[in-house]
């Protein structure tokens, strides 16, 4: 069977080729590159401390940061979690108060929430119906024991830029400790972790061409930010996260973000073309509606909701692209997207979302394809739609008496 | 998540899709659901003098599954008589479509909409 289309790039990325190559070449006893980290006392283990290293500095390279300042993880959701908790229980006697908003990623809302069990307080700050959070809010929720404000700088449903050069600044302002979490947006935006005043920032490796299993924290030296560690054992990354380091995955990693920062700029330019020429192509549908504000926001994310259809009977129409719905309706609890719901969405727009990602590999027959798949099936939907009648017919769905069930 | 063949037939040929005239008295309308728990179905009965569910037609927002089960309801309710009709069980339309846990709503909901339709038949001949 022929595969679908792949559109979900936002969920993960294939590895690139050239850095499945360089990774590989870090395991089997014929290469000689397998050797661990932490063995100081012969070959093996120096040339894999020095595939690390070199690593690590590709990465830091990519946000402007030192290389010391990079601690290997598993993945984003270990560094916000490391990120998250290390502060809170570090800095726990100087404050116990947490901002944060409510269209963050799971890893960071599921942390705080676990953090407020443990007594502390946390602020979930609601964003404007664009997608992004409002200065002036972020300001009135900071309090004297505010420790720590952590905002994504990436959204990953709807892609939408938070301005976190801003959101620093008011933190440094206030000695207020500000993470953000990148994973969505490193390779695609711009990170200077030293203008954006950021002192903690999560990565991820598995979007941006890299292998899945693998992250970074960046964890800033100058003023130091300290951190009570999540994992504890062998004492490796200076005692911020125990664990032999896994050489194929970090030179994978470094080598991913090293392609990144080389390639950003053709990139982006190639991938927004292409969301461009789908945005064209499906403008003509009607009651369409983008989620998220459209000029801060990721070239390669295409959030949209089709009015009156459903999501999940749009992604099964939809079988020949790989997308995602903003519809949990698989849940059991039929819920709609969060973040949709955060951003003001009625229920019915957030349960017909689907998000389309546009990545490297990504052709212009491919997104012709999309768009025409998009047309057939939402017209059929629609022609299946109760609402889709009622809306013909001029009746306000919104004064109608519905049997929640 | 995997279909069964049954839903993924029902989905691609939805059977009996339309709209009868609502105001007509030999007709009943049952709308159930709400569209912000994702599912709103519209079913849609056209009895006879004697009693007997002649004519049924549906349209459905929500997932494949809720749209399956009210195609299958539709097939179904046509030749009952509105007792017969009002007996069937979501679980019926349930197991068979092999529904997984989470869609028994979905069956539920079709259970909902044919009586709802009935009760609004029924109403009509009082009125």
């Amino acid at each position: 069977m022929k595969k679908p289309i792949y559109l979900d790039y936002s969920a993960t990325t294939p590895v690139d080729p050239r850095v499945a190559k360089t990774l590989c070449s870090y395991l089997t006893v014929e290469d000689g590159l397998f050797g661990n980290a932490a063995s100081r006392s012969h070959q093996y283990g120096w040339d894999a401390e020095e595939a690390v290293e070199k690593a690590r500095k590709n990465v830091a390279d990519l946000i402007g940061a030192n290389p010391k300042e990079i601690v290997w993880t598993s993945g984003a959701t270990e560094s916000d979690n490391l990120a998250i908790k290390g502060v809170a229980q570090f800095y726990a006697k100087k404050g116990k108060h947490i901002i944060t908003c409510k269209t963050e990623h799971k890893a960071v809302l599921d942390t705080c929430r676990h953090l407020e069990r443990e007594g502390f307080e946390v602020t979930y700050l609601d964003p404007e119906q664009d997608g992004l959070v409002d200065l002036g809010k972020l300001e009135a929720a900071m309090r004297d024991d505010t420790i720590l404000v952590s905002i994504m700088h990436v959204n990953n449903e709807i892609g939408v830029i938070q301005d976190v050069k801003a959101i620093g600044e008011l933190c440094r302002s206030r000695k207020i400790l500000f993470h953000s979490d990148a994973a969505q947006s490193a390779g695609k935006v711009p990170i200077d972790v030293e203008e954006m005043k950021i002192d903690l920032l999560s990565l991820s490796a598995h979007k941006i061409y890299g292998p899945k299993g693998m992250g970074a924290l960046y964890v800033r030296r100058k003023p130091r930010v300290r951190l009570e560690a999540q994992m504890h054992g062998g004492g490796h990354e200076r005692g911020m996260r125990s664990g032999t380091l896994a050489t194929h995955q970090i030179v994978g990693m470094g080598e991913a973000f090293r392609l990144a920062r080389e390639e950003m700029a053709a990139e982006n330019e190639r991938v927004r073309m292409l969301r461009d020429r789908m945005l064209e192509g499906l403008k003509d549908i009607e009651e369409v509606y983008i989620n998220g504000d459209m000029e801060q926001r990721v070239p390669h994310n295409l959030n949209i909701s089709f009015n009156f259809v459903e999501g999940e009977s749009l992604m099964m129409a939809l079988s020949e692209l790989a997308v995602s719905s903003g519809s949990a309706c698989t849940s059991a609890s039929l819920e709609p997207s969060y973040v949709l719901r955060a951003l003001g969405r009625s229920d019915e727009l957030a349960h017909s979302s689907i998000r389309f990602s546009i990545g490297r590999f990504t052709t212009e027959a491919d997104i012709d394809r999309a768009v025409e798949l998009c047309h057939q099936k939402i017209s059929k939907l629609r022609e299946l739609s109760p609402l889709w009648d009622m809306y013909k017919e001029g009746i306000d769905l919104s004064t109608v008496q519905w049997s929640a069930h | 998540m995997a279909y069964s063949d049954k839903v993924m037939d029902h989905y691609e040929n939805p059977r009996n899709v339309g709209n009868f005239d609502k105001d007509e008295s030999d007709v009943g309308t049952g709308m159930v659901g709400a569209p912000a728990c994702g599912d709103v179905m519209r079913l849609q009965i056209k009895v006879n003098e004697q009693g007997v569910i002649e004519d049924a037609c549906f349209k459905t927002y929500g997932c494949g599954s809720a749209i399956a089960s009210s195609s299958l309801v539709t097939e179904w309710v046509k030749g009952k008589s509105l007792d017969e009709a009002g007996e069937i069980k979501n679980s019926q339309i349930a197991e068979e479509l092999a529904l997984p846990p989470v869609k028994i709503h979905c069956s539920v909901l079709a259970e909902d909409a044919i009586k709802a339709a009935i009760d609004d038949f029924k109403s009509k001949q009082k009125g």
